[in-house]
């Protein structure tokens, strides 16, 4: 179980830790499948469409695409069949939230994988779990096992002639295969290696079939829009960015843990009222939207984090993972940190991500021996810009972002090393 | 209503031969027989087999060890976890020791960042690591046979 911070709102975490996720029946008592029902039995899937687009929700997988129009343009498509995959491989470091959705309320992305298939007319649903995630994998088997008992999954669902199932596909190790084709490359049996797009996923994804694909948080905010409809789910976070988030806060504060809070609260909020203040000493920096995402200062401390905000200003809310350092972090030592995880995770498909983020990784760890050059401070700027350019997927693509903002707040710490001198002293020179 | 055909799933056919070897890894025996069950080529089922991390051409240690260290691990101090694991091991990361019983890996995010550093140990997760936690760890795993 993970630590829920005091959340006093709850959209999607609304079952978390109340209800036994191993009983269906306990989900059921919660009004659970009655959004599954009330599609079936009184809305024509067009109803559904508007109802979801409606509500403004956008994909909480960290590209914040609109989800109704993505369910529209999966709908559209005249090819079939059709599918619709559960994105469950959350791999983006300092995340946890997909984890902890799975493992509290199964149940709840089954009655958003079916409230999807029949918007858009799919039949056959995925979830791909990655592999490291055994508890969730474990406990979507129960609740699918169960599901189709409760025939909610299977034939004639609730007498309405509409067919759903649902297989889980089990990861095997790979950042990468987070990416939305990527993952479908690993689902059909291969390396996850991405696509080239277009062709988008809604008219040519899985096996070449019009896929709609989602994140697990995402989906879990089906069934309550449903149930309360979008004017309702309207009345949290923003105008442009409506409903709430799942943060998922780690690093140098008291308490870590899982937080729902409405879009566009700040940093501050975060750390001082759900996270219990800072654990030893003053805040530095920290990281938003996972280790592609940006570095944010002390004067960032009050931006909302809400997709519209951060990109307003060029940065990214991401996954909604925050990573919270105190002044006796490095900011080097974490890029280096950073660049190793993406040489480790590049997938090797395209040029510019294999060759960059080894030699970016390279410049790094250079620096922070003290072996750096003046130079090297912008080749490594250039060589990111050049990768954001001309990299196949977001993992080559947003590398810029993690080393333009480190540079940003602590481009003369940086110097410093290569002068000798690691002011906080962790790196050894 | 049938998906797709289970039977022919490379990651999955590729998990359970890892998974019922008791070294923890695929022969080069599993990944041939692999391919000929589900209609590939050798090449492409070891090109799967080598792509993803969970997976191993090599024999590993009865438990295997995986740190992560990923941003909020290393921020809340996994070197150090290896550095204790490695003393105590006697071996470096991506090494076996020599009676068979551990191996020592780095992976990326296991998700559980609000107890870092963390590991996961087989399919065991293990958080808010300490060096005295991880000794009491090795000490409870050196007993069992």
């Amino acid at each position: 179980m993970i630590k829920e911070l005091k959340s006093p709102l709850r959209v999607v975490l609304e079952n978390y830790g109340r209800i036994n996720p191993e009983s269906i029946e306990e989900y059921i008592a919660q009004d659970g499948y009655e959004a599954v029902g009330k599609v079936l039995r009184e809305m024509r899937p067009e109803q559904v469409l508007s109802e979801i687009k409606a509500s403004g929700l956008q994909g909480r997988g960290g590209a914040a695409f609109p989800t109704g129009l993505k369910w529209e343009f999966t709908a559209k498509a005249k090819d079939a069949p059709k599918y619709i995959i559960c994105n469950a491989d959350e791999g983006e470091p300092g995340t946890f939230k997909d984890r902890a959705i799975l493992e509290g309320d199964p149940h709840k992305i089954i009655e958003g994988m079916i409230i999807a298939g029949y918007a858009v007319g799919a039949h056959y649903g995925y979830i791909y779990i990655r592999g490291e995630y055994l508890l969730s994998i474990n406990r979507f088997n129960k609740a699918l096992k169960q599901a189709r008992e409760h025939r909610f999954l299977g034939e004639d669902v609730f007498g309405s002639g509409f067919n759903f199932q649902i297989e889980i596909h089990q990861g095997a190790g790979s950042y990468v295969c987070g990416e939305e084709t990527a993952l479908m490359e690993s689902l059909e049996g291969k390396r996850g290696n991405p696509r080239f797009k277009p062709p988008f996923p809604p008219s040519s994804g899985l096996w070449g079939k019009p896929t709609l694909i989602n994140n697990v948080e995402t989906l879990a905010n089906i069934a309550p829009i449903i149930l309360k409809g979008s004017d309702w789910f309207r009345t949290f976070g923003t105008k442009k960015c409506p409903g709430t988030k799942v943060y998922a806060i780690s690093g140098h504060v008291k308490e870590a843990g899982l937080i729902e809070a409405p879009m566009g609260i700040t940093l501050r909020e975060i750390i001082i009222d759900y996270a219990q203040g800072m654990r030893d000493s003053k805040f530095k920096m920290a990281q938003v939207g996972g280790t592609a995402g940006a570095i944010l200062g002390e004067d960032m401390l009050d931006v909302p984090l809400d997709y519209a905000s951060l990109g307003e200003k060029g940065l990214v809310l991401g996954s909604g993972a925050i990573l919270v350092m105190d002044e006796t972090t490095c900011a080097l030592d974490m890029l280096e940190c950073f660049l190793n995880f993406f040489k480790r995770e590049s997938c090797g498909k395209c040029i510019p991500c294999r060759v960059g983020t080894e030699k970016l990784l390279e410049l790094a760890t250079a620096i922070s021996r003290g072996e750096g050059k003046e130079d090297d401070i912008d080749l490594m700027l250039h060589t990111a810009k050049v990768m954001q350019k001309t990299s196949l997927c977001a993992l080559g693509q947003s590398l810029i972002l993690p080393i333009s903002t480190t540079l940003k707040y602590s481009r003369e710490e940086v110097t410093e090393h290569i002068k000798g001198r690691c002011p906080t002293g962790v790196c050894k020179i | 209503m049938k998906l797709r055909n289970k039977e022919k799933d490379v990651i999955a056919l590729l998990n359970k031969a890892q998974r019922e070897n008791k070294h923890n890894y695929i022969t080069e025996d599993k990944l041939k027989l692999t391919a000929q069950e589900a209609g590939l080529s050798y090449s492409e089922v070891y090109g799967v087999a080598t792509f993803y991390s969970l997976f191993s051409l090599k024999p590993r240690g009865e438990y295997v060890i995986q740190v992560c260290d990923s941003g909020p691990c290393h921020l809340m101090g996994s070197k150090s976890i290896f550095k204790v694991l490695e003393k105590e091991l006697k071996i470096k990361v991506g090494e076996t020791t020599a009676d068979g019983r551990f191996t020592l890996e780095e992976v990326s995010c296991l998700g559980i960042c609000n107890e870092a550093p963390a590991m996961m140990i087989n399919e065991k997760v293990c958080g808010n690591l300490t060096p005295q936690k991880i000794r009491e760890i090795l000490r409870e795993l050196r007993k069992k046979k």
